[in-house]
């Protein structure tokens, strides 16, 4: 018989708003994600001082990820959480400032810096770096939030004992228009982890 | 009870060939499909890549199809595939799933952003256009996981088989060589001036390749060429461009997958290594290897002869190596000349028959990411 498994926590983050567990708990008036990213920073006193080196997908990622992680570390012991992410755009926001630092002869200055954020799955390896999270990760791509699929894929990594917990979820970035939508699934809790749930979940 | 995950067809499209028999026979000539390119629309100097013939790719896709609707990387995941679906006797229905893996797909679209072009540029769209040409029915799943995607589209099949999700997955991985990726890797000064050398003292950066790779991944057994034991895709949580010094992400997943398996280090026999050349990732992989004493099994790296293909190496790996396990023998590591590494491993420096049981599989890259899976042969 399979496991029931748990959605523990979860947050949403669009439209410069932070919604954590279905409360709203952080808003600007920012017109740019830039300047409603770095409020948001230093609302939640988030330490990590490479913040304002990463681009924009990366540091949406590594915000809705921080308000559900930051309980969960304990520095005694390592965690076993893995990260499991998908979008639609992948890193095309990156990848369109770095085909323009190429395109033109004249004006060709290509950057390791900017070129690193072109994988989409970058994002993963500083939420990572940020929680000391040595732990099994991957990225997708889907035109839309697929919750079948993501449902299959933690339980399987929690039923194989592989991770105890997995971070999962949607974080879509493109030229300002962006989404986050992340949840914890754990082996206990009580809000039931199913394709259902995360629909409805997703949507409000 | 868990569910048997086996590899029931493979095939390639790479510049030594466009199926596996060929690609075979070409590694055994010691023959790589690196050469000296003078091609300005991809950079200004001339460089060292793997590069597919157009005429030919043209010419073999006529064979297929005579829609004018695809990209080239498109035409080549057609090819690598067509022949294994070809060959697949059950219904594409609900229980048969895509997975395609790649790292930057249409991404020379993306230089001229005509509405319909950056639409080409989507994954997920790369993805639908190979699903509809095929008639596959559930939704494409992509995979992006930088240089790991290949070798981790695997361990992401054998999973979905057993969460009863699926129970056939057909896998395409492909990536291109592209103005965008080259002068990537040129900007971190990480490409390679001659043919790239893994584990060489006179190792000094990689080549850059373009390749396709398809496997059928089943839970029947029938036809089965390797069954899949064992995979885990652990992060090093060290550093976005550059991997851990002491392995620790890669170490951990061979880790895992040996304890998923149930078998022991001393049990393996060959190992296709990542090995891309660069001073940090081979040395890494030596201090991995080592420290779960894995020093002593033969170990090759595949770069040499088709470059480092991305999103594809991993599972354009996969198909050479399931052939040596087939065919009792391993392959040379092209490029191979004198210890590069601060920890001994035992680089196979010749084609020699060789009996093996037990292949390990591993990759590493971008974002700190590492997946190592394992296989065992169907006696």
């Amino acid at each position: 018989m399979k496991k029931n498994t748990y959605i523990k926590s979860y947050c949403t983050i669009q439209n410069n708003e932070i919604i954590l567990n279905g409360e709203s708990i952080f808003k600007s008036k920012s017109d740019l994600f830039s300047d409603f990213s770095k409020k948001a920073y230093q609302n939640f006193e988030i330490n990590y001082s490479k913040f304002f080196k990463m681009d924009n997908l990366s540091k949406l990622a590594l915000l809705s990820s921080e308000l559900l992680l930051k309980n969960e570390i304990n520095s005694d012991s390592e965690a076993k959480i893995a990260l499991v992410f998908a979008n639609k755009s992948s890193s095309l926001d990156t990848d369109v400032k770095y085909q323009n630092s190429i395109s033109d002869k004249e004006n060709y200055f290509p950057s390791p810096a900017v070129f690193v954020y072109t994988l989409p799955n970058i994002c993963i390896g500083e939420i990572s770096i940020k929680h000391q999270l040595k732990s099994e990760n991957s990225f997708f791509i889907f035109e839309d939030f697929d919750s079948e699929f993501m449902t299959n894929y933690a339980n399987n990594l929690l039923s194989s004992k592989k991770a105890d917990k997995v971070l999962c979820g949607w974080v879509e970035y493109y030229n300002e228009v962006y989404k986050a939508f992340l949840y914890l699934v754990a082996n206990e809790g009580k809000i039931d982890h199913n394709k259902h749930t995360l629909e409805l979940l997703n949507k409000n | 009870m868990i569910k048997e995950v086996f590899i029931t067809e493979t095939n390639c499209i790479t510049p030594l060939g466009f199926d596996v028999a060929t690609n075979i026979q070409n590694i055994v000539s010691y023959r790589s499909g690196i050469e000296l390119h003078l091609n300005s629309s991809l950079m200004e100097k001339p460089f060292y890549a793997s590069i597919i013939n157009d005429d030919q790719l043209n010419e073999a896709f006529a064979k297929v199809s005579s829609s004018e609707n695809f990209t080239r990387l498109e035409k080549m995941m057609i090819l690598a595939l067509q022949p294994i679906v070809q060959k697949s006797k059950f219904d594409f229905d609900t229980k048969t799933g895509f997975l395609l893996s790649t790292t930057k797909g249409n991404i020379t679209d993306l230089k001229n952003p005509s509405d319909n072009n950056i639409n080409n540029v989507y994954l997920h769209q790369i993805a639908k256009n190979i699903a509809d040409f095929f008639g596959f029915k559930t939704t494409p799943i992509v995979i992006s996981n930088a240089c790991v995607s290949g070798i981790l589209a695997v361990s992401v099949a054998k999973k979905l088989i057993q969460s009863e999700m699926f129970d056939n997955i057909f896998i395409v991985a492909g990536d291109e060589v592209s103005k965008f990726v080259l002068s990537g890797f040129n900007s971190f000064q990480a490409m390679s001036d001659l043919p790239c050398k893994p584990y060489s003292i006179n190792r000094a950066g990689v080549s850059l390749g373009e390749a396709t790779a398809a496997v059928l991944v089943s839970s029947d057994k029938q036809n089965a060429k390797i069954k899949i034991i064992g995979e885990s895709a652990i992060n090093d949580a060290n550093h976005i461009s550059g991997p851990s010094r002491t392995g620790e992400g890669l170490f951990r997943s061979i880790e895992n997958a040996l304890a998923e398996a149930k078998i022991n280090p001393n049990q393996i026999d060959y190992i296709s290594s990542h090995g891309t050349a660069t001073p940090f990732n081979d040395e890494m992989e030596a201090i991995a290897f080592n420290r779960l004493g894995l020093e002593k099994v033969p170990v090759n790296s595949l770069k040499g002869f088709y470059g480092h293909t991305l999103g594809t190496s991993g599972l354009l790996e996969t198909v050479i190596g399931i052939q040596s396990v087939l065919e009792s023998r391993i392959f040379t590591s092209l490029g191979f000349d004198e210890m590069g590494v601060s920890q001994p491993i035992n680089i196979i420096e010749k084609n020699e028959n060789r009996n093996i049981n037990y292949f390990l599989k591993t990759a590493s890259g971008f974002g700190g990411c590492n997946t190592a899976v394992l296989f065992q042969k169907i006696n």
